[in-house]
């Protein structure tokens, strides 16, 4: 019997679901659904009365002091009435096969009430004033479904049952490669989207010859998921020819050469004080921490998942980077969480969105809600981020999510052990994901929508939270000798890395699944979420089996590892592929790559004239610099209770640089999350957004107190298609500058990730084939550490009288900058990197920050000088005074032009983006303390905090201009209330 | 005289429960966390625990409405036993999902016959929203965990928080008897709640229930605006709450 429970709230106006429809409406399509109803359906199948629907009901379903409800068989006429004089009635729920939270969620209520066993899936239900089908569904499609994971039904559901597949028969369908040339080989990687290159394809083809048979589907499927860009990074691993204003350079392993090799330099050199425990190998970076705890960070990018679904795909990426820190070592704890989102300016015009692209507005507010809901429901901080905007990320957004989790000492190494069961532990599997790992290594097109589908996960939070929960007690009682997450490439991968020198042997028949009818392939593959592998010996099996038990978890023994380096794949008994450990992980045959680089001129700065108070508002009000209140404050970014140094502080609310959180509740050492991102320099110079980036990243650490000798690094390249040497180039560039920038630092990379192949193809109405390539896009992040907690720093003014001082060196530097997007200047100076410089003054802050002479420290960065006083005032609600003239400035470059001269000096001098500088706030009297603090680094007393909340700039020419910093908070504030 | 006994009761998705045990402990009292299915199955745990804590969180996901699954096993496991560890003098607290828990249980503002007096909806903005605000107390009510207090700052974090009461009489039933002693300051409430009401009480002040967050402000070093203004060493307002609780059952 299939039940349908339609519940709606008693007070229609106080409904959030029907607020953001009419909202929705009104901004996209200027119709007028205010008088829009809603309800939130539920769907029952399974054995059940007319009189236990209701107790049911009223049990778990229905808020009786707010809500009521309505209860018949989804085909009766009743159910899809017109309400208020509503005729038009439509259902969004989820597709068969789509994860469904709260259906799940719905069910174990039911079991807790003595209804085992019965299957729930939930829906939405909208009425609305008269019109068209095909437009109710036409504005659904746009407000609040999702083909990739929704059906939309107008008028009544015309459903009997919920229940879906049959049983899968056992096959084994064979894939032969032989007598397929290159471009036979091509067609055959695309249509089964395996996204491998003809090369790859011929190398499977020569193994299994020698073998004297083709291969298994699964036994392909399985190559080119570890095969896959997503999975060994291909590109950054390969030898690369490259041709760049130094000559040519040929590498044997970019990433080797680069990345990896700066951290090997940095460890030689901090010799027996090396403070890395396991870096670049497992699924994050682990690092010393207290005496008896090591921390561990990953950063992870969930881009093209969050183009085509942003909610699932953002709130996925995070579940996963979670999952990566849990499955470090021996189990990480997760401790804080980040995430940072590049997408196009909000306000690009509807005409100019390709076809199949999500309007940067709907995108943002659904990876918001996506990291929101995934990440609050794990009780896991969310402390730090960014956003950054530009019209390059319209079809290819960027969303990168991290964590940071702690550790005891001793648990970084693990290892499976001969004979050790193979275990997975979480959600069932179903077909979700299948191919994600494949789909994220190949371009998005306007029809990746239907494309690729399969490849749009949907999480269930609470999974994970039980299965961290049951994992970290696990780890306690030291059950396990390895685990991993289900991440890219489900089963395959996990298994397939976990059993990469011993081999193990895998019954895929025992995975338990979500629905039947899965194929081994698919069970094998699949990319559900909220799963972990782990080795557990024999001897464990009961003792883990009953945490499993306890936290709620299914945990089941799927196989054993073997030591014969063989994967062997099994369907009740029959051998559906087996595959040899080495040729799967080494059989790779590797490509040379070849590059090419030429740095674009400079191009002179052109000026327009205008007053620094009205530069000044402009530049809070650009996206890139605005406040995230409407973002940082829909994120849980104190659960834990270990928040030290917030993303938002003083009594007026400012920004911070880093932030900060305990690592052990009760314990003074603290750990800082801090990033650095110059996308806006990715077009002009990759070299210089990498090493920006870095020091942007270690400055914002450094301003929040990390101590700079312990700082670690996590790199992550989003680049366009770097098959095209042009592409290749600045990512070999970006390369370079991680290198240099971390050894300058002695600040070493841990861990990091890339997303490649970030275009986007489309042919608009006129049959034109357009492509849209992101802008090169480094994220830097820097996992910084405090001693004491009590001696960390933030940004917002403390009292009046204090002086303020600028440490670094500035210069004209508006290429790129956030003045250039006001239009005041065009072109300009390169903010490039002085690394010994940016080092000795980093160190200089460093030294003062411990000497104890700062009130508050900030780092400047997008909107320079101007922006960061501004957006100290605002967090203290004090006012300041600041001469220009004062500022240690080097004007070298500074093209004056005609007859505007110090207006535009001026507004370099305010609005530059040099790199590595920090305007400090010192107590009055305090300048010696300081100047023996910083040394000989250039510095300079610049201006004075004052009670009366306004700013005061005084510009070159001795004239000052005043601003209210309650009008410099509006300005800062006012993209975020657009949002709310 | 030993030191009293918390017992901080979590579900699948409870996720304050570390800092809630921290918070006790750092009361002067010892804590203990213990998985609802677990206290099922053996509802003598809490016989040596004379305060009964269920902390924020998102008990089963709150997919269908925030509490309400953990509620709907507490009234059909436990309800004899958590009716028996008040009625011997246990205190009962709930903080945010808590909260939630204890008013769709009917521990805390039960009407006359058992019907709910009140709820806590979706918050006016039908968004999830940190942030921390300045709380009044009205005195002179029952509530024992809010001795001593007139004012405090305590972070909100919670998408269904807005306190809703059945009727207008229920409402001036709440309010005379003393059991809404917790209020936000006026223009703070951040939920729409009516009459800004923060926290409940039942008519003893034994179990009470707020939307707040105490052990977010145990020590001074979680206050937003503590750098260079409070003594990062000192304690946070919130930790009187515990406090409270921890003396009224010594």
């Amino acid at each position: 019997m299939l039940w349908e429970v339609d519940v709606s709230l008693r007070d229609a106006a106080a409904d959030p679901l029907a607020r953001e429809f009419v909202a929705g409406a009104a901004t996209v399509d200027r119709v007028d659904l205010s008088t829009a109803r809603t309800a939130v359906g539920w769907l029952l199948e399974g054995p059940l009365s007319r009189t236990e629907v209701e107790r049911i009901a009223a049990a778990v379903l229905v808020d009786p002091v707010t809500e009521s409800c309505q209860i018949d068989e989804p085909i009766a006429a009743g159910l899809t009435a017109a309400r208020d004089g509503l005729p038009t009635v439509v259902h969004v729920l989820p597709k068969p096969g789509v994860t469904d939270p709260a259906g799940l969620t719905a069910a174990e209520a039911l079991a807790v009430l003595g209804h085992p066993g019965i299957a729930v899936r939930s829906l939405r239900k909208y009425w609305l004033p008269p019109m068209e089908a095909a437009d109710a569904r036409e504005l659904a499609r746009r407000l609040v479904a999702n083909e990739a994971i929704h059906e939309v039904v107008i008028g009544p559901l015309s459903l009997r049952t919920l229940a879906g597949g049959g049983r899968w028969e056992f096959s084994r369908p064979k894939v032969s490669l032989e007598g397929l040339d290159d471009a036979a080989l091509g067609r055959l990687s695309r249509e089964r989207c395996l996204a491998l290159s003809a090369a790859e394809l011929a190398a499977v083809r020569d193994h299994f010859r020698t073998l004297g048979r083709d291969p298994a589907e699964i036994e392909l499927e399985t190559i080119a998921q570890t095969w896959s860009e997503h999975c060994c990074h291909k590109t950054l691993t390969s030898p690369v020819e490259h041709e760049g204003p130094a000559g040519r350079v040929a590498y044997d392993n970019l990433l080797k050469e680069t990345v990896f090799a700066a951290t090997q330099t940095i460890r030689r050199s901090l010799g027996a004080g090396d403070w890395c425990v396991s870096v670049f190998r497992d699924n994050s970076g682990v690092v010393r921490f207290d005496g008896d705890h090591d921390i561990c960070v990953k950063v992870e990018t969930h881009n093209h998942p969050s183009a085509i679904e942003p909610y699932g795909g953002a709130a996925t990426g995070l579940g996963g980077v979670i999952r990566d820190v849990l499955g470090t070592g021996l189990a990480a704890r997760p401790i804080a969480n980040l995430d940072v989102f590049c997408v196009a300016p909000l306000d690009t015009p509807t005409a100019e969105i390709p076809p199949g692209v999500i309007p940067p507005r709907r995108l943002l507010a659904g990876v918001v809600a996506g990291v929101r809901d995934y990440g609050n429901r794990m009780g896991i901080p969310t402390i730090a981020g960014a956003v950054a905007f530009d019209p390059g990320y319209l079809g290819n957004p960027l969303v990168f999510c991290g964590t940071v989790g702690i550790m005891p000492r001793g648990h970084a190494e693990a290892a499976p052990a001969v004979g050790d069961l193979v275990v997975v532990a979480g959600g069932r599997t179903g077909r979700d994901g299948i191919h994600g790992a494949t789909f994220s290594s190949i371009e998005l097109s306007s029809d990746s929508e239907t494309e690729s589908g399969g490849a749009v996960q949907i999480g269930h939070a609470i999974h994970e939270k039980t299965l961290t929960e049951f994992v970290l007690e696990a780890a306690r009682q030291d059950l396990f000798h390895a685990i991993t997450d289900c991440g890219a490439g489900g089963l395959s991968s996990a298994v397939g890395e976990m059993a990469a020198t011993l081999g193990a042997e895998v019954d895929l028949d025992r995975v338990p699944l979500k629905y039947a009818g899965l194929s081994a392939t698919e069970v094998w593959i699949s990319e559900a979420q909220e799963r972990m592998v782990l080795a557990v010996p024999p001897e464990a099996w009961e003792r883990i089996a009953a945490i499993a038990a306890a936290e709620g978890v299914e945990a089941t023994a799927i196989g054993r590892f073997t030591g014969d380096g063989r994967l062997t794949l099994r369907w009740e008994g029959q051998r559906a592929g087996e595959l040899d450990c080495h040729f799967l992980h080494e059989g790779r045959p590797r490509q040379t790559l070849s590059s090419t680089f030429a740095p674009a001129p400079e191009t002179p700065a052109r000026w327009q004239p205008a007053g620094l108070a009205a530069t000044l508002t402009a530049v809070l009000a650009l996206p890139d610099v605005a406040s995230k209140e409407w973002i940082i404050r829909q994120y849980d970014h104190e659960v834990q209770g270990a928040s030290v140094t917030k993303p938002l502080l003083g009594p007026g609310e400012g920004p911070a640089d880093g932030t900060v959180i305990r690592g052990v509740l009760g314990r003074d050492r603290g750990v800082v999350l801090a990033v650095g991102l110059r996308h806006r320099l990715g077009p002009l110079d990759a070299y210089q957004m990498a090493a920006g980036g870095i020091v942007e990243a270690i400055a914002n650490a450094v301003a929040a107190g990390a101590d700079p000798e312990r700082i670690a690094l996590l790199d992550n390249f989003c680049w366009g298609d770097t098959r095209r040497p042009e592409t290749l180039g600045p990512l070999v560039e970006a390369c370079r500058g991680c290198h240099d920038a971390a050894i300058a630092f002695a600040a070493p990379f841990v861990s990091g990730k890339d997303s490649l192949n970030n275009v986007f193809a489309y042919t608009d109405g006129e049959g034109q084939s357009h492509e849209i390539s992101i802008p090169p896009t480094l994220l830097a992040t820097a996992l910084g550490q405090v001693p004491a907690v009590g001696r960390s720093m933030s940004p917002d003014l403390k009292r009046a009288g204090s002086l303020l001082a600028v440490v670094g060196i500035s210069r004209p530097d508006t290429a790129g900058s956030q003045l250039e997007l006001t239009g005041r200047v065009s072109g300009g100076r390169l903010p490039a990197v002085d690394l010994d410089a940016c080092r000795a003054t980093i160190h200089a802050v460093a030294r003062a920050a411990h000497s104890g002479t700062l009130l508050a420290c900030h780092d400047l960065s997008d909107g320079g000088l101007a922006a960061g006083l501004a957006e100290m005032a605002i967090g203290g609600g004090l006012g300041a005074r600041l001469e220009l003239n004062a500022m240690p400035f080097d004007d070298a470059g500074l093209d004056l032009g005609a007859a505007i001269g110090p207006s535009a000096r001026d507004l370099a001098i305010a609005f530059g983006e040099s790199p590595g500088r920090f305007l400090c706030e010192l107590p009055a009297g305090g300048e010696q303390a300081f100047a023996a603090a910083v040394g000989d680094v250039p510095w300079a007393i610049v201006g004075e905090v004052v009670a009366e909340p306004v700013v005061e700039l005084f510009g070159t020419a001795g004239k000052s201009e005043r601003i209210a910093v309650g009008e410099l908070a509006a300005a800062w504030r006012s993209l975020a209330r657009e949002n709310t | 005289m030993l030191a009293p006994r918390a017992l901080i009761l979590r579900a699948p998705g409870t996720n304050c429960d570390q800092e809630t045990a921290h918070a006790f402990e750092r009361a002067g009292g010892i804590a203990r966390r213990v998985h609802v299915r677990a206290l099922a199955e053996r509802p003598a745990i809490a016989d040596d625990c004379q305060i009964l804590c269920i902390p924020g969180g998102f008990s089963y996901g709150d997919d269908i409405a925030s509490g309400r699954i953990l509620a709907l096993e507490l009234a059909t496991r436990l309800a004899d036993a958590l009716a028996a560890f008040r009625d011997r003098g246990g205190l009962i607290l709930g903080i945010c999902n808590g909260f939630q828990v204890l008013l769709q249980t009917g521990l805390l503002l039960a009407g006359p016959s058992g019907e709910r007096e009140a709820t806590l909806a979706h918050n006016t903005s039908g968004r999830f929203i940190d942030r921390w605000v300045p709380l009044e107390i009205q005195g002179g009510g029952p509530c024992l965990f809010l001795d001593g207090l007139h004012t405090l700052e305590l972070p909100v974090a919670h998408a269904e928080g807005r306190f809703v009461t059945r009727s207008v009489d229920a409402m001036a039933r709440l309010e005379a008897a003393g059991q809404l002693p917790l209020r936000y300051a006026a223009g703070a409430n951040p939920n729409g709640s009516e009459a800004d009401v923060a926290g409940a009480c039942d008519p003893s002040g034994r179990v009470f229930g707020m939307m707040p967050h105490p052990e977010r402000f145990i020590v001074a070093t979680q206050h937003p605006a503590w750098h260079g203004r409070l003594d990062p060493t000192a304690a946070g307002v919130g930790l009187a709450i515990f406090v409270n609780a921890v003396r009224a059952v010594s």
